[in-house]
């Protein structure tokens, strides 16, 4: 035994905190994340896309508001850019989440590769499972924790959409309409519950109204015209009451 | 340049790389490279959380108001009183995102299969 294992090599304590990520994957978050990627599946089926870049999709993009807008963009008919201009919106709220997990996640010696490679993994639902269990983790092994947490929930997921996209076209009416509610639901509840600060809550209520009106009013800039005036409102909320420090 | 526009059996795999892959994991390797050095409680973060959360609750929106698939042929009040009921469910009783989602469904289901 060496004095100064790695988090990443594969000592026994290392697979044993990688099993401990496996199991956290598979938890309530993790099969309430799966029945949301089951409505993803159904969508990305309607919107035309063959199994394989489903699959693929689900995991090279993973974060599944990411995955939603780009099904949004693809129905919509929108060029490259475009498209990847309206993801690129939605997933800037990755950089101040993994800036937040980067410490947390972090022991000494540490390789950057190791960190830029964990952090493919974040997403709203493996975010608040690490978020909440890696301080209990001894330093040296959250890397490793993470890794069985994170390749866990995307394994899993892949293997959620594909069995998804091959039975949903033989589905009742029904059960078909339900799969779809899914995704909403699941963000609206998970989003209402991980808004830090009053003005998350605003900004969802305004977001929640604006979508749909600029969608008929502006109908292609959308998500953008919700996104920039619905959360600079609720900063300037934000501004106008944080004179009292953490209300 | 549209998902469907291009006959390539690479063109779909290219646009997901870019539109997806690129357009996501830039940000999360932004958040490894800034590390600890901004203040997650800074207003400009609190800025770029409210305009993400706010675009992401617009998708959502859209996605009960203006669905796709079966959930299309369904009327629109019944998909609002679902969304509601199910998101009312969770602010009340203990902020449980599962419950909140079967209530919207239990509401959705009987309202197709009883005509609402």
């Amino acid at each position: 035994m060496r004095d100064d294992p790695h988090p990443e090599a594969p000592t026994p304590h290392a697979r044993h905190w990688y099993w401990r990520g496996v199991r956290g994957a598979i938890s309530v978050p993790g099969l309430i994340l799966a029945s949301a990627f089951v409505g993803f599946a159904s969508l990305a089926r309607d919107a035309g896309l063959t199994l394989l870049q489903t699959v693929f999709m689900t995991g090279i993009v993973w974060a599944l508001p990411a995955n939603v807008v780009l099904i949004g963009a693809i129905l919509a008919g929108a060029s490259l850019p475009a498209a990847a201009f309206a993801v690129a919106l939605s997933s800037i709220r990755l950089t101040p989440m993994v800036v937040a997990l980067v410490p947390e996640l972090r022991a000494q010696g540490t390789r950057k590769w190791v960190l830029y490679l964990l952090a493919h993994f974040v997403a709203v639902t493996s975010w608040v499972i690490a978020m909440a269990r890696l301080r209990d983790i001894p330093r040296e092994w959250r890397t490793a924790y993470y890794l069985g947490l994170g390749s866990t929930l995307v394994l899993v997921n892949m293997a959620v959409v594909t069995v998804v996209f091959l039975i949903s076209g033989q589905l009742p009416p029904a059960v078909s309409a339900a799969l779809f509610l899914l995704t909403p639901m699941y963000f609206l509840t998970s989003m209402w519950g991980s808004a830090r600060e009053r003005a998350g809550h605003i900004a969802m209520l305004l977001g929640l109204v604006l979508g749909p009106v600029f969608h008929v009013v502006l109908p292609g800039y959308d998500l953008l015209m919700a996104g920039l005036v619905g959360g600079l409102g609720a900063w300037l909320f934000h501004v106008a009451t944080a004179r009292k420090p953490s209300a | 340049m549209t998902f469907f526009g291009n006959d390539a059996w690479w063109w779909p795999y290219f646009f997901i790389l870019v539109a997806g892959w690129l357009a996501t994991d830039f940000w999360r390797f932004l958040g490894v490279f800034i590390g600890d050095r901004i203040a997650e409680d800074s207003s400009v973060m609190v800025l770029v959380r409210t305009v993400a959360t706010a675009l992401v609750a617009a998708v959502i929106a859209n996605l009960i108001v203006f669905p796709g698939g079966a959930l299309a042929a369904t009327p629109l009040l019944l998909r609002l009183g679902a969304a509601a009921a199910g998101f009312a469910a969770y602010l009340a009783i203990s902020r449980s995102i599962v419950l909140g989602i079967a209530v919207a469904e239990v509401v959705l289901i009987s309202g197709l299969l009883f005509g609402a």
